[in-house]
C-alpha cells in the first residue's frame, strides 16, 4: 500500500517538475512547482514525519509558493509568454540535467544503506524543539541562533533596500511641494486681471 | 466526560466489522472512500446551514425578515440557491488563462478540507489525530490565498487582479498575528496535538485559566482570522462596492458556489480552533476548584458534540457580528492595523504569557 502511495507521489513530483522548467508561461510553472512541493511534503507524511511536512506546506507552499505567484502578479501579465528556448541550449540543458541525474542515481544504487542501530526517536515537536536548544550533546542551539542572526540580517537588508534614502526623500518631498504652487491662481492660465474682467 | 457519548465506540465497531469481511488494505481503502464522502457531505450540509445563519444574522442586525418564503422560515432558501447554482451553464471567458482559471475553486476549497481532518468535533469524531494539529492546520490554511491569487490573475480581468493583490497582502500579513496567537495559547497547552490540547482543559478552558494573556490572546485570534478569512471588516478582496465582485468576478455557477462555500467553511475551520484552544472544544464547562466537582458532573451529562457544536455557533455568531456592524477597512488601514497594532500587541502578549507560564501565576 505505502509503496503504490510512493510511486503516485513520486509520479507527480517528476511529471510536474518537468512541466515546471518546460512550461512557457510563467504562472503555470509557479503552480506546477506548487505541485511538486506538496507531493513532496505528502513523502514527508508517509514516512509519518508531520512536522517536517507541515513545515514544507507552511514555509514552501505557503510561504515561498505565495511569494513567487504574489511577484509574477506584479511583474507579468497573462497573454505574455516567455520565448521559445533554441533547440541548442534546450538540448544542452537537457544533456546537464541528465548527467546530473545519473550522477545521483549511481551514487545511490552504489552506496550501502545499513540501518544504523540506533533507538528509534519519536519526532514529536517537543522532542525536536528540546533538540533545537540544547547546547550539550545532539544540541543545535548553535545553528539555530546563527539561523536566526542570517534572517535578522536579511530583514534588516530588505528593509534598508526597500527604503529610498533621507536625502532623496526630502528632495521628493521639495518636488511635491514646488509642483503644488502656494498662489492658488497659479492653477489657471488666466491672470487675476482677465478673471476679474469676466466675472464683470 | 461519560464514556458513552463517545464516537470512537461508534467508529470501532465499524471498523471490526469491516476487518471481518475484508483485508486490512482494502479497509484502509473503504474507510478512506466512506469518510471522504461523510466529509464532503458535512461540509456540503454546514455550508447551507451557515449560509442561511448568515442571512438570518445579517437580516437580524439590519431589522429584517430575511428570507421567510422558502420552507418553513425560509429555511430551504440556500438548498433552492443551492440547487439553481448547480444547473446554472458554466461559462469561461475567452481570453481566460484556462487551466488556472478551473483550478482555482479547487484549490481554495482544499485546505478547509485538509484542516477539517485534523478538527476533532466531538469524543472520537476526529478523522486523524496528529502530534502537531495546530501547526498543520496553519500550515494548509496558509495555502488557501493561493486560489484567490491564481484565480484573480487566471479571469484576466483588472478588478479580478486588484481583488486578488488585495487579498495576498492581507492574508500573507494576517497569518503572522493568526499564528502568533495560537503559539500563546500552545505556551499553555503544552502541545500541538488538538485532542492533547482538549484534554489539558478537562479542569477549566483556557480562557478562564490562562486570564489576561487568554483574553487578548482570543480577541486577537478573532481579529486577524476574520481577516484570514476575508471576512468583512475586511472583504477587500470582494469589495462589491468597488470592485464588482473582486477575484471571483468572472466565476460563476458552481465554481463561484466553491469560492463562496469555501469562506463558509473557512470561518468553520477558524471558529473550531478558536473553540478548541480558548472554549476546550467538546470538553464540557468545567470548574478548576474542589467544590465545583457536583458541578463538574452534572455539566458531563450534556454530550461533548452538543459543546463542541454549540461553542462553534457562538464564535461564528461573534464573526457574523463583526461582519455586519463594522464598516469595510481601507486597505491601508487593514495593513496599518497589523503591522503598527496587532502583531506588537501580539509579540508583547506572547511574553506575558511566557512570564506567566513560567511563574505558574494561572488556576
Amino acid at each position: 500500500m505505502e509503496q503504490y502511495v510512493f510511486y503516485i507521489l513520486a509520479a507527480i513530483i517528476l511529471v510536474f517538475s518537468f512541466m515546471t522548467v518546460t512550461s512557457r508561461m510563467i504562472l503555470r510553472a509557479a503552480v506546477y512547482l506548487l505541485f511538486v512541493l506538496i507531493a513532496t511534503s505528502g513523502i514527508y507524511f508517509m514516512l509519518n514525519y508531520n512536522f517536517l511536512a507541515a513545515v514544507q506546506l507552511t514555509v514552501y507552499a505557503g510561504g515561498i509558493a505565495v511569494l513567487i505567484v504574489f511577484s509574477v502578479l506584479l511583474t507579468s501579465q497573462l497573454n505574455e509568454k516567455m520565448e521559445q528556448v533554441s533547440l541548442t541550449k534546450a538540448l544542452a540543458g537537457g544533456l546537464i540535467a541528465f548527467a546530473g541525474a545519473l550522477l545521483t542515481i549511481l551514487t545511490i544504487v552504489q552506496y550501502n544503506f545499513r540501518p544504523n542501530g540506533l533507538p528509534e526517536l519519536e519526532p514529536s515537536p517537543r522532542a525536536i524543539g528540546h533538540a533545537m536548544l540544547n547546547y550539550g550533546d545532539n544540541g543545535y542551539v548553535l545553528p539555530f541562533e546563527v539561523i536566526s542572526v542570517l534572517l535578522l540580517a536579511a530583514m534588516v537588508g530588505a528593509i534598508i533596500i526597500a527604503k529610498r534614502p533621507a536625502k532623496l526623500l526630502n528632495e521628493d518631498r521639495t518636488a511635491i511641494d514646488t509642483s503644488y504652487p502656494s498662489d492658488k491662481n497659479a492653477y489657471t492660465s488666466r491672470t487675476k486681471a482677465e478673471i476679474d474682467s469676466l466675472l464683470k | 466526560m461519560n464514556a458513552i457519548y463517545d464516537f470512537s465506540i461508534l467508529t470501532g465497531g465499524i471498523h471490526e466489522r469491516l476487518s471481518g469481511l475484508m483485508s486490512p488494505t482494502a479497509v484502509m481503502i473503504t474507510e478512506m472512500v466512506i469518510i471522504g464522502t461523510l466529509l464532503i457531505v458535512f461540509v456540503a450540509l454546514m455550508g447551507l446551514v451557515l449560509v442561511l445563519a448568515e442571512r438570518k444574522v445579517a437580516a437580524f442586525f439590519q431589522l429584517r425578515l430575511g428570507p421567510n418564503r422558502v420552507g418553513p422560515w425560509g429555511s430551504l432558501q440556500t438548498l433552492a440557491d443551492f440547487l439553481k447554482l448547480l444547473t446554472k451553464e458554466l461559462i469561461t471567458t475567452k481570453s481566460a488563462d484556462k487551466f488556472l482559471y478551473n483550478l482555482a475553486p479547487f484549490i481554495v476549497m482544499l485546505t478547509p478540507f485538509l484542516a477539517l481532518g485534523v478538527i476533532p468535533f466531538a469524543p472520537g469524531l476526529q478523522i486523524m489525530d496528529m502530534n502537531i494539529g495546530v501547526f498543520f492546520i496553519t500550515a494548509v490554511s496558509s495555502m488557501g490565498v493561493l486560489g484567490i491569487l491564481i484565480g484573480g490573475w487566471a479571469s484576466n480581468n483588472k478588478y479580478s487582479l486588484i481583488g486578488g493583490m488585495r487579498s495576498a497582502a492581507m492574508v500573507v500579513s494576517y497569518e503572522l498575528s493568526v499564528t502568533l496567537a495560537i503559539m500563546t495559547m500552545v505556551i499553555m497547552t503544552e502541545s500541538l496535538s488538538l485532542s492533547e490540547i482538549i484534554a489539558s482543559q478537562s479542569d477549566g478552558w483556557w480562557i478562564i485559566k490562562g486570564h489576561i494573556p487568554a483574553l487578548i490572546a482570543f480577541l486577537l485570534y478573532l481579529t486577524a482570522s476574520t481577516a484570514e478569512t476575508n471576512r468583512g471588516p475586511f472583504d477587500l478582496a470582494e469589495a462589491e462596492s468597488e470592485l464588482t465582485a473582486g477575484f471571483h468576478t468572472e466565476y460563476g455557477g458552481i465554481k463561484f458556489a466553491f469560492f463562496f462555500l469555501s469562506e463558509f467553511v473557512n470561518m468553520l475551520v477558524v471558529a473550531s480552533i478558536a473553540t478548541i484552544l480558548f472554549f476546550g472544544g467538546w470538553m464540557p464547562f468545567h470548574l478548576p476548584f474542589e467544590w465545583a466537582v457536583g458541578f463538574n458532573h452534572i455539566m458531563d451529562f450534556i454530550p461533548g458534540i452538543v459543546w463542541g457544536f454549540g461553542k462553534v455557533t457562538f464564535v461564528i455568531f461573534l464573526m457574523m457580528w463583526f461582519r455586519w456592524t463594522f464598516p469595510r477597512l481601507r486597505i491601508d488601514q487593514i495593513l496599518n492595523l497589523e503591522w503598527k497594532y496587532l502583531l506588537p500587541m501580539n509579540l508583547v502578549n506572547f511574553l506575558l504569557m511566557a512570564l506567566i507560564a513560567l511563574s505558574g501565576f494561572y488556576l
